[in-house]
């Protein structure tokens, strides 16, 4: 009897593996499909062009908001940790850098998970169940040219430079905060973070980061909507997991990204 | 030489439950047919092995001249430009205008210029009567005329062969006018053939010339509107007529209500 | 929202977001320092280069006038040999001293350039001979209480 239970418990865990392996499977060939059927979505660039509007343009405001609010709390508590250490002048480094190697890419791809992503899924399993996509297939057009592929490649486009405007509008932020506001030295704010603040090593690995987290959230986000069951609860399930999936995937990815990336001094 | 022939198909999601049994159907250029029964019954598969969304398990379909199993993906949306596909709420974009979603099929297969573009969406548009709505978004349509903009959307490129799923579902009894005789006048002006898949009977045995009556995966019924309505099948009879017992029960098989009460 | 209005959108956007990446790399990082002239590369052996790291900065009087290019270890004199990449715009003549520093206490280690007085300068490829190697603290510490040590002793005797 114990051995049954242990067994069927067993047997529930390989089968879980199975179909979530199954399911990687099959979305990574959705994505292989979706990247060699681009030609519309690159050949007509204004399908695309309509899509960074709605992933890119329309997400500006809580991205821009939020980072100018995560930078003037960073200065905050920096300032009271540098402080104690009489190195109150190195905020500026520490608001950078934070934000430029791991706030800007994570919490911008997370908001953009949210705000984007949420509402592709939402979007693409609508026109599923309402047939929409069905219909394009019996007028001859390829849904996943047409529909998916600007979605996901306008969202490949946006996140990147959703990123870096989250990443200086927190800089903005830290700097009114720590410079305006708490009074620290405006040219030792500035020269210090360039002093330390590296192009390549931070910047451009902060803009690949952001560049991975947009495929991830996008490639996620268009998958869970072509592949959502066509009801209205169908879709709704496919919009929860399409959040959750991706801010999981952010946070891994970032840990992977971060280890490759900063560990083994720099060389 | 029929424009849809199926020969002996059989097919199911599952092969111990065939969701269709040995159909043999032949639809001649120029006719209205309707493929009717009760919900369930496998007709909207049907539906979906002539538009080549599935392959027969068994058997062969031929449409438009070709079998739908030897066709590649590029052969299959070949077939298709030359189809239209009237669904059954609709499916418009909701994203574009009544003009874009009639231009859709233009601006996707053929390259014009804007004001031939422009004209053929007019006179598709004008066929419906809706030419003065171009400019509408789909939600601001009631669900008559949505159908009537997914009619002129299915018909932009001048289709061969016109397919109806469920076409009279939830319509007014006017709009119910209008897409009967729409379907008829179209049918004979584009000199297309039509299919009707639909379980409203009554209504559509006025537009047809020909009807297939399908119960439980089978044709069970075949002939003209007339013999139709004269059928003696007890099922067909039932059916057309509305009745609410005879072959298919009132009651879904449950054990004796007695017993379920406890009297007994 | 009809086409022409996404179009001026998107553009804003595409705008300011390589504005963003532009101001990251100008103001916030060292790109505007990088120096796009030419360089040239000599070369310095130390006993000790400490925390030395590549791509750190290699500073004459307080100015930055090039980076480390290269740190290896040489397996005759058992030395580091740090490849360092100067700006063409600053000379230095062959005699002039390279030292490991670090800024502040516990800061970062850097190179730097003392110039001597020799009338030949530097070229690319060159050497330079005269070097000082990294203050290791723990030594610096142990050679301190060595000392006390051994004072302390010396009165006892």
């Amino acid at each position: 009897m114990e051995f049954a239970g242990f067994r069927s418990r067993l047997e529930r865990l390989g089968g879980t593996v199975t179909s979530q392996v199954w399911r990687i499977g099959y979305a990574s060939r959705f994505l292989a499909y979706l990247v060699l059927h681009s030609g519309t979505a690159l050949r007509r660039f204004r399908l695309t062009v309509a899509q960074v509007y709605f992933a890119g343009v329309l997400s500006l405001v809580i991205i821009l908001v939020s980072g100018l609010f995560v930078g003037m709390v960073l200065a905050l508590q920096g300032y009271e940790t540098l402080q104690r250490f009489g190195a109150s002048e190195s905020l500026g480094v520490l608001v950078a850098l934070s934000l430029v190697r791991e706030l800007g890419p994570v919490v911008a791809g997370l908001l953009f998970a949210s705000r984007a992503g949420s509402a592709i899924t939402a979007e693409i399993g609508l026109m599923k169940a309402t047939e929409q996509i069905s219909a394009m297939e019996m007028m001859a057009v390829d849904p996943i040219a047409r529909v998916v592929a600007p979605r996901f490649w306008g969202g490949v486009i946006s996140m990147p430079l959703l990123a870096a405007l989250f990443s200086a509008a927190g800089i903005f932020g830290g700097y009114l905060v720590g410079v305006q506001l708490i009074g620290v030295d405006a040219g030792a704010f500035w020269s210090q973070m360039q002093a330390a603040v590296d192009v390549r090593n931070d910047i451009l690995n902060g803009v690949i980061k952001s560049l991975v987290f947009g495929i991830a959230v996008t490639w996620i986000s268009v998958f869970e909507g072509y592949d959502a069951i066509p009801t209205a609860e169908g879709v709704s399930r496919a919009t929860t997991r399409t959040v959750v999936t991706s801010s999981l995937a952010i946070l891994a990815l970032d840990f992977v990204l971060t280890a490759l990336m900063f560990t083994g001094g720099n060389h | 030489m029929p424009i849809v022939e199926i020969k002996n198909v059989s097919f199911g999601y599952d092969p111990a439950r065939p969701v269709l049994r040995d159909i043999n159907l032949a639809i001649a250029p120029g006719a209205v047919v309707g493929i009717m029964g009760q919900s369930g019954c496998g007709k909207t598969t049907l539906l979906r092995i002539i538009m080549g969304a599935y392959l027969p398990s068994r058997g062969e379909a031929h449409v438009l001249g070709r079998a739908t199993s030897s066709l590649d993906t590029a052969a299959l949306y070949e077939m298709r430009r030359r189809m239209g596909m009237l669904f059954q709420f609709g499916a418009l974009f909701t994203d574009m205008s009544v003009y874009e979603n009639v231009a859709f099929p233009l601006r996707e297969h053929c390259r014009l210029p804007g004001s031939l573009e422009h004209d053929l969406v007019m006179l598709k548009l004008q066929a419906v009567g809706l030419r003065g709505a171009a400019h509408l978004m789909p939600t601001e349509l009631s669900g008559g005329m949505a159908r009537r903009v997914a009619l002129a959307r299915s018909i932009a490129l001048d289709p061969q062969l016109i397919l109806y799923d469920e076409p009279f579902t939830g319509l007014d009894p006017i709009s119910f006018g209008v897409i009967v005789r729409l379907i008829r006048s179209l049918n004979d002006l584009l000199g297309a053939t039509s299919i009707i898949v639909t379980h409203d009977v009554q209504e559509a045995l006025d537009v047809v010339d020909y009807v297939y009556f399908m119960a439980g995966g089978r044709v069970i019924a075949e002939g003209r509107p007339d013999d139709i309505r004269s059928s003696p099948e007890p099922f067909v009879n039932q059916f057309v007529n509305g009745r609410p017992d005879g072959p298919v029960p009132f009651h879904y098989t449950a054990p004796a209500y007695a017993a379920d009460l406890e009297l007994a | 929202m009809n086409r022409s209005m996404i179009d001026l959108w998107v553009g804003i956007f595409v705008t300011v977001g390589f504005a963003a990446l532009i101001f990251l790399a100008l103001k916030v990082g060292n790109l505007a320092s990088f120096s796009t002239d030419q360089t040239y590369s000599v070369h310095a052996k130390f006993a000790n280069i400490g925390g030395l790291k590549v791509r750190g900065p290699v500073k004459s009087a307080g100015v930055v006038v090039g980076r480390v290019a290269d740190i290896r270890f040489d397996n005759e004199s058992y030395e580091a040999i740090v490849s360092m990449n100067l700006d063409s715009g600053y000379q230095f003549p062959r005699d002039t001293t390279a030292k490991i520093l670090t800024s502040g206490i516990l800061g970062e280690q850097y190179v730097g350039l003392e110039a001597g007085g020799d009338g030949v300068m530097l070229k690319h490829g060159d050497r330079v001979r005269l070097t000082q190697s990294a203050v290791v603290l723990e030594n610096l510490i142990s050679q301190f209480l060595f000392n006390k040590a051994a004072e302390a002793k010396e009165p006892a005797k």
